[in-house]
């Protein structure tokens, strides 16, 4: 059985020569299905670059990232993208809702991108808005809805493909400490109940509490990986 | 998938609303300047060759002197009453022939009076030019032959002499000439080039001849072909016949011009053609401006919705997929701005054309045309933002504040 995601000795170099900047440096790291990973480290560390390989918006300068067993270190950008709309969801610190587009066809948008007909997109489209507890707002407008409700809104859009990994990037970092706690909340029973693969990245040791295991990163490196809770027994699709 | 990326585009444009109205005046305003210069030249166009065949379809009119392009000579010998029994009697490719002789005079009567020209004929002026007579009657043969003095008279004359009153059977004095009138010609109103068409009276060629000029000269003679006849042949026949007459020698000028009027209305449509297409193109110049405006506000809006396109290449979205959204944006925006620049250009042609008595002549091949155009426009000013905006790093753009 091969992991959801293999990483081996990974390597990202910025810039040629005097002003190379190193910033993932040899890095390793395995994810496994239904596993709830948060990437902590100070600034300048290399996880914005990991997340961003892990998200296939980049491609590392060396080594191999497997993503369920495909190679995927090499490909070009609109293999890349492809990879993005049927593997990958994404959450951001900043919403990232499309502006003045409903709540529903912001949604939609990822399975527009894989040709879902109209019905059917619409359909899980609600779906997913009712898994984040936002189905009575589906017509809202962004800007009609609340901080918190907007990156549950956002949430909903990373699920509505039913990606093999969800990426998120600080979904913390703009809410207070209550709308904190209803995300975080929100992602430990997407990953506990629907045994959905999260890695997030957070500054914040309370918010990396609630993730079954916390890797940190310094200076390009995994000085530390820690799980904090076994992965739940049996019922494993594979 | 092009049909989804057709409907965020359309969402896109429709979001906002203003904006894009705005962007699509440019081409709004250039569609619009395209067709209506189009159509009001082809109504201008329409309208003389209306004018031409007013003059009487299949006319040639034969006057003395050197076709010098630019008018005849006046020194060449006028035409004589044995010119025309000739072509009467030996052209049998022309079915009516009017001699003809004009001058100018003051006409009275009573208290009123009006300057205006004076055409010596006989019925078969009427005839050629394809001209009836509205109240009263035609002259007789008996008047014709012996150069009565009785008058037919235009709209113009009637209306200007007699007002309301009822002209038949008064007498009218043009210059030295008393005569009674006999009839009003029907009114062909003016034409495309200002003439009044009406402005003229109407006496027996040889009344004319006898009362008012003094000499049996013959200023023009118009003939009509016959019909079925190209009027070119019977051209040919009275060129050649009176070359002869006039002891034209071969290879001389002829001293005489026939003109086919079928030819000079070809000739001035070539002419409103040749302005139309200028018009239209110097129109078109604008429709480019206009597309100008759209590339403008794709980029305005590209480095805009910089975090949009970010966000839409994180969700899966190709370059590709991303050129071509903001490719059909701008096609949306060009074609809409065609479809109600044809819109206005009609109605304002429309409108124009009507103020200014011209036939509306609206072509489909104009309408489609600009509408390509703007298509084409919105696709030649649209790709290279689209190109901008597919070109974009996600990372860097999910970043963009």
């Amino acid at each position: 059985m091969t992991n959801l995601v293999e990483i081996r000795d990974i390597h990202k170099i910025y810039g040629y020569g005097e002003t190379e900047v190193r910033a993932l440096d040899g890095v390793s790291l395995d994810i496994d299905e239904g596993d709830f990973i948060a990437v902590m480290g100070p600034s300048g560390s290399g996880k914005s670059t990991f997340m961003n390989l892990l998200g296939c918006l980049d491609t590392p300068t060396s080594g191999s990232y497997r993503l369920r067993g495909v190679e995927i270190g090499r490909l070009d950008r609109d293999t890349l993208a492809l990879l993005r709309r049927h593997q990958l969801g994404f959450v951001f610190q900043g919403f990232n809702l499309i502006a003045r587009t409903s709540a529903l066809e912001n949604c939609e948008l990822p399975l527009l991108y894989q040709g879902v007909a109209r019905k059917e997109r619409r359909a899980r489209a609600l779906d997913a808005l009712e898994r984040v507890g936002l189905a009575d707002r589906a017509h809202h407008l962004p800007s009609q809805l609340s901080g918190g409700q907007q990156q549950r809104v956002a949430i909903a859009r990373a699920l509505v493909t039913r990606p093999a990994v969800i990426l998120a990037d600080e979904p913390t970092g703009n809410l207070d400490s209550a709308r904190s706690e209803e995300i975080m909340r929100l992602l430990v029973e997407l990953n506990e109940a629907q045994r959905i693969t999260i890695a997030m990245v957070t500054h914040e040791p309370d918010m990396a509490d609630f993730a079954r295991r916390i890797v940190v990163f310094r200076d390009g490196r995994v000085t530390s990986d820690e799980a904090r809770r076994p992965l739940p027994r049996g019922g494993d699709p594979s | 998938m092009i049909g989804a990326t057709i409907l965020m585009a359309l969402t896109a444009v429709r979001r906002n609303a203003m904006r894009s109205f705005l962007t699509t005046l440019g081409v709004i305003i250039g569609v619009a300047s395209v067709i209506a210069m189009v159509t009001l030249g082809r109504g201008a166009t329409a309208s003389v060759t209306r004018d031409i065949s007013a003059l009487g379809d299949n006319m040639l009119i034969i006057v003395p002197g050197a076709d010098r392009r630019f008018g005849s000579s006046a020194s060449a010998r006028p035409f004589t009453a044995d010119d025309v029994r000739a072509i009467r009697e030996e052209v049998p490719s022309v079915s009516n022939v009017a001699p003809t002789s004009g001058g100018a005079g003051r006409a009275v009567y009573g208290n009123q009076n009006w300057s205006t020209g004076l055409t010596g004929a006989d019925n078969a002026y009427l005839r050629v030019r394809n001209w009836g007579v509205a109240l009263g009657r035609e002259f007789t043969d008996a008047e014709v032959r012996s150069g009565s003095a009785v008058c037919l008279l235009g709209e113009t004359p009637r209306q200007k002499l007699f007002g309301a009153l009822d002209p038949l059977g008064e007498s009218i004095r043009v210059g030295a000439l008393s005569c009674e009138v006999i009839g009003i010609l029907e009114s062909k109103g003016t034409s495309t080039f200002g003439e009044d068409q009406d402005d003229f009276i109407l006496v027996p060629l040889v009344t004319f001849q006898r009362r008012v000029s003094g000499n049996e000269n013959i200023g023009a003679i118009l003939v009509s072909a016959r019909a079925g006849v190209p009027t070119r042949d019977a051209q040919l026949d009275l060129i050649s016949l009176l070359r002869q007459r006039r002891h034209v020698r071969p290879g001389d000028e002829d001293d005489f011009i026939v003109r086919d009027m079928q030819e000079v209305g070809q000739l001035v449509g070539t002419v409103t053609g040749v302005l139309t297409t200028l018009l239209g193109a110097i129109a078109a110049v604008s429709l480019l401006v206009g597309g100008i405006g759209i590339m403008n506000i794709m980029l305005v809006a590209v480095t805009e919705r910089t975090r949009e396109i970010g966000i839409r290449m994180a969700i899966g979205a190709r370059a590709g997929d991303v050129l071509l959204q903001f490719l059909v944006e701008a096609i949306t925006l060009s074609l809409l701005g065609g479809v109600l620049g044809i819109c206005l250009g009609l109605l304002g042609s429309w409108a124009t054309t009507r103020a200014f008595g011209l036939p509306f002549v609206p072509g489909l091949d104009v309408i489609l045309g600009s509408f390509l155009f703007s298509a084409l426009v919105g696709v030649f000013f649209g790709y290279y933002p689209a190109r901008k905006a597919a070109r974009l790093n996600p990372i860097e753009a999910l970043r963009y504040e």
